[in-house]
């Protein structure tokens, strides 16, 4: 799968900018604050529907203008596909396929996919669970997008489920009697079904994925003990396993539910749940987090996207590969190292500031970005 | 800023669902400049449909009548309703021409974010209306999104003891989408692959 073209409109630093893309590698050089990373978070929104960069829509609008529009043209099986995407924040993003409308923008998840290395991803092995169960999640819809939809539907049921724990909590808080709970079965089992999906799904593909993780982490950092990663489940207490049967799963966790209803109601909020669960990440005996040097970190969140590059590719998909500031990191070593592990994707983008951060073997097309233009110079 | 009643328009137009700043602004102006029969008929309609037209009071359609015309209508089944969320549901299903029983319009979909409950359906309705004993066949025809879903659950399980055939129209049907939307031929198809919820 490749990027053929890509067409901004209003999209951050951009007012209107088109790019023509080759398979293999390119870079991207340009100075600071000129419009790089702009370019590939655009790629990455189309195949996520979110910013690998901030949560909100608003940022990724030109200041000044009311909507952004992405559209970019994916070769895939020698087939192209037109997709285009329209950002206006606070309402619903629009979608269309080969110039017919999408009923949902999440139609369009799958139609490329992408795996991206930034800076931010520093956050993974660093920050809070969240950011690990993004992880995970993003990457499911990446593999499967029907989990696009699974995902959805079990954060709509937890926030539904949420605003009855806090209307019941409010109402006890006021002396305004009991609330109707009878309702609260029903989401149970909701919640159990959506989450034993959302959770096999993890769990499979943590399964699949940490294999990868090892063996990416060995070739970046040249083997200074191993990078071993768990999914930390809350149902599993005392350490047991936890399989990816759903209706074992689904069972566990209604289970848990009932347990944890008066917890619940006391508390106003559901306390049970993939959306509280995290993925341990392991370096040699000590977690990675808080315990990694900076060093470390880094190449165990390269490592974690590496991995996913490599199990795509392993299971039939070849995505594209975008590299966001990576190189100025990196010793000479390391960046010829990388510079190999990459060099066999269909495409790859690499931005950088200083055009000799990146190793010749990746030097295929070249572009300028400055002054708000993107120009081939390669 | 405009002042006056072309800003009351402006303001009464923009509360209206759907329809955002711009387009009240548009929508006002060219109110102001149409013809001044055109906009006494708006008015006049916009007048009846309030004075006229209520709800049903047995299934909660539209009606003009104290019963609506399906209701009215001897030729229908009484053992068959179908639960809907709302009068233009009822619409859709009869577009598809598949469905010969009565309705029953729940006015929305439990939603906690809403602040809507059972209570503020028009389940204790139904109940009371399952209880006269004709009805034997059930069909839960929510919405296919989170809170739809929840509703037919719901249902389900309150009506679980009266030993009813409860059926859910079949999958399909857009997820997360509205009833609604789905075009005839699909929403056809869910009702003759409806199937009994289990819960
Ligand atoms: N919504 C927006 N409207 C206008 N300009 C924006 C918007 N969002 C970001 N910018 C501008 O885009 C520039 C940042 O672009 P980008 O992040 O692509 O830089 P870069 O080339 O990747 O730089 P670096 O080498 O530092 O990573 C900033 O100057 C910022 O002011
Ligand atoms: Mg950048
Ligand atoms: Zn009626």
């Amino acid at each position: 799968m490749r990027v053929r073209r890509l067409e901004l409109t209003d999209f951050r630093s951009y007012p209107q900018v088109a790019v023509d893309f080759e398979a293999g590698p390119s870079v991207l050089v340009g100075p600071n604050g000129h419009g790089k990373t702009n370019l590939v978070e655009a790629l990455g929104y189309l195949a996520q529907l979110a910013s690998h960069r901030v949560a909100a829509d608003a940022p990724l609008v030109r200041a000044g203008a009311e909507r952004a529009v992405i559209r970019a043209v994916i070769v895939h099986d020698g087939r192209e596909l037109l997709v285009e995407l329209e950002i206006v924040p606070g309402k619903a993003n629009r979608a269309r396929l080969n110039r017919s409308p999408a009923s949902r923008p999440r139609d369009i998840l799958g139609a490329l996919k992408l795996v991206m290395f930034a800076p931010e991803d520093l956050s993974l092995v660093r920050g809070e669970p969240a950011e690990r169960r993004r992880f995970l999640d993003d990457l499911l819809v990446t593999r499967l997008p029907r989990f696009a939809g699974v995902r959805a539907d079990y954060d709509r049921v937890v926030k539904q489920r949420n605003a009855l724990l806090r209307t019941a909590y409010l109402a006890r808080k006021t002396g305004g009697g009991s609330t109707d709970l009878r309702t609260l079965d029903v989401w149970d089992a909701h919640l159990a079904r959506h989450g034993a999906e959302l959770l096999a799904g993890r769990l499979e593909l943590v399964d699949v994925l940490a294999p990868y993780v090892e063996k990416a982490y060995d070739a970046v950092s040249q083997g200074k003990g191993a990078a071993r990663m768990a999914y930390r489940c809350g149902l599993a207490e005392d350490g047991d396993d936890v399989t990816a049967d759903r209706g074992v799963l689904s069972a566990r966790l209604l289970a848990a539910l009932a347990k944890s209803r008066a917890d619940e109601l006391a508390r106003g909020s559901t306390l049970v749940g993939p959306h509280r669960d995290d993925l341990a990440l392991r370096l040699g005996e000590l977690p990675a987090k808080g315990y990694a040097s900076h060093g470390e970190s880094w190449s165990y969140a390269l490592a974690l996207r590496l991995a996913s590059f490599d199990m795509l590719r392993a299971e039939g998909t070849q995505p594209v590969l975008v590299l966001d500031d990576v190189f100025a990191e990196l010793d000479a070593d390391r960046r010829e190292r990388l510079a190999e592990l990459v060099g066999k994707a269909g495409q790859v983008l690499a931005t950088c500031a200083v055009a000799s951060d990146v190793p010749e073997s990746l030097h295929g097309a070249r572009y300028d970005v400055a002054g708000g233009e993107v120009r081939r110079v390669r | 800023m405009y002042e006056g009643a072309i800003a009351d328009l402006i303001d009464e137009l923009g509360r209206l669902p759907g329809i955002g700043p711009k387009s009240a602004q548009r929508i006002a102006f060219y109110i102001l400049g149409a013809d001044p029969a055109d906009v006494a008929r708006l008015a006049s309609v916009l007048k009846r449909v309030k004075d006229q037209v209520r709800f049903c009071a047995v299934c909660f359609n539209v009606a003009e009548e104290e019963r609506c015309r399906i209701c009215r209508d001897p030729r229908r089944s009484d053992e068959v309703i179908c639960v809907v969320e709302e009068p233009k549901d009822v619409i859709a299903v009869e577009r598809t021409g598949e469905f010969r029983g009565h309705y029953h319009v729940l006015g929305g979909a439990i939603n906690p974010l809403e602040g809507i409950g059972p209570d503020n359906l028009k389940i204790r309705e139904l109940m009371l209306r399952l209880r006269s004993g004709e009805v034997k066949e059930l069909i839960l025809a929510t919405d296919p999104n989170t809170e739809g879903e929840a509703t037919a659950t719901y249902l389900a399980l309150l009506i679980k003891p009266m030993g009813l055939s409860v059926t859910r129209l079949a999958s399909g049907l857009p997820v997360g989408g509205d009833l609604e939307y789905a075009d005839e031929i699909t929403l056809g198809r869910a009702f003759e692959g409806r199937r009994s919820l289990d819960v």
